[in-house]
């Protein structure tokens, strides 16, 4: 049985790409076989923060096309064994990518053994985005503390309730996950931002962790490494964190609450 | 802003405004009505419903959405012609 998740969220920027690297690698760490796979025709970035862009040879919409047949397309990660990246194509045409071509992609995927393929989506509530979720056994919805992202999160819900193939075909629902990213506990503290409780009560869906805003991130993308090979990082923790509680176990929330300073840190300026 | 805030730079605690307008704004996408799209149809229906009784200037009629505490309020504002 291969578990398929989509990392989704309506609006651009907020960490899907970021996320689906950590996840799909840290779900590999763990010893499962996953795949990673680049929804977003056009724009593939997923190569470059795998760390994989000179690998590339052929893509996602050459084994839907047939140019290239899947093992050929899938590219081995050097971080984590058991993990392969599906890159995105770089075409013009959006509907490249079509629910026939998209099933029987995720269809071998399960046939070769796969245990996890996570789907990493494109921005908006078009096409690309939909066919990322079609397909979904579970969701993660990243969401940052702020307005446009929640309500964007709220939209793209309704989406998987409606168009997914569990909901069109009567079957159990997607499984939905809320992850907040980019947190800052001090601004949440002092009620600048949306705490990471706000948003749960407004979307009303399971918190599968909360990672925090980090420098690590951009340090991670800029050498192709995910953030979660970060080890000893509060993103890498939190990253696993999430992972484990995908997995049903039990972690309590690190990093959501702001610690003052103490006065020698102020002193020596720590941040 | 008073001295003291100028000094330390204060923030404004804005988190909880934008909870408020999200609290409005989903509940009412998640019901089917995308934004108060539908009240220039309402306004255009209530001129030609009230026009049949009483001659209005169609710009007399005005329709809003408010919330005012946990509701959500259709305000309608219907200002009839003066001398009659
Ligand atoms: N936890 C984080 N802390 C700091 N920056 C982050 C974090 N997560 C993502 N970013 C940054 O946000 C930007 C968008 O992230 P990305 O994963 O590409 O988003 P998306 O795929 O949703 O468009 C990138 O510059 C990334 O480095
Ligand atoms: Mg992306």
């Amino acid at each position: 049985m291969t578990t398929i998740i989509t990392v989704t969220s309506g609006k651009g920027g907020v960490g899907k790409t970021t996320t689906s690297a950590s996840i799909a690698s840290g779900l590999a760490l763990r010893g499962f076989k996953t795949a990673v796979l680049d929804f977003d025709v056009g724009l593939r970035n997923l190569d470059l923060i795998m760390g994989c862009e000179r690998r590339v040879v052929y893509d996602f919409v050459n084994v839907i096309q047939g140019d290239a047949n899947l093992h050929q397309a899938l590219i081995k990660d050097k971080h984590a064994d058991n993990l392969f990246v599906l890159p995105a194509s770089q075409t013009r045409d959006k509907d490249a990518l079509t629910s026939e071509g998209v099933e029987k992609v995720l269809k071998e995927l399960e046939h070769q053994g796969f245990d996890y393929v996570v789907c990493d989506s494109p921005a908006g509530i078009e096409h690309g985005a939909v066919i990322a979720l079609t397909f979904a056994d579970e969701a993660i919805v990243v969401t940052n503390p702020e307005v446009s992202s929640v309500r964007d999160s709220d939209r793209i819900l309704g989406i998987i309730q409606s168009k997914s193939r569990r909901a069109i075909e009567g079957r159990e629902p997607v499984k939905e996950h809320l992850l907040v990213t980019r947190y800052d506990p001090k601004r949440a503290h002092e009620g600048e931002m949306l705490t990471y409780t706000d948003i749960q009560e407004l979307l009303r869906i399971p918190l599968l962790g909360v990672i925090p805003e980090s420098e690590v991130v951009l340090q991670a993308s800029n050498q192709g490494i995910p953030a979660i090979h970060q080890k000893g990082t509060p993103v890498a923790d939190a990253y696993q964190d999430a992972i484990g509680r995908f997995l049903g176990e039990e972690h309590p929330l690190r990093f959501v609450e702001y610690e003052k300073p103490g006065l020698l840190k102020r002193l020596l300026g720590g941040k | 802003m008073s001295l003291l805030s100028l000094i330390f730079g204060e923030k404004k605690h804005t988190a909880s405004v934008a909870k408020e307008r999200l609290q409005l704004i989903i509940a009412r996408e998640r019901v089917g009505l995308s934004g108060p799209d539908f009240l220039p149809d309402l306004q255009k229906d209530l001129v030609a419903v009230i026009s049949k009784y009483v001659p209005i200037d169609p710009a007399d009629i005005k329709v809003a959405l408010e919330k005012q505490g946990n509701y959500e309020v259709l305000e309608v504002n219907i200002v009839l012609p003066e001398g009659r």
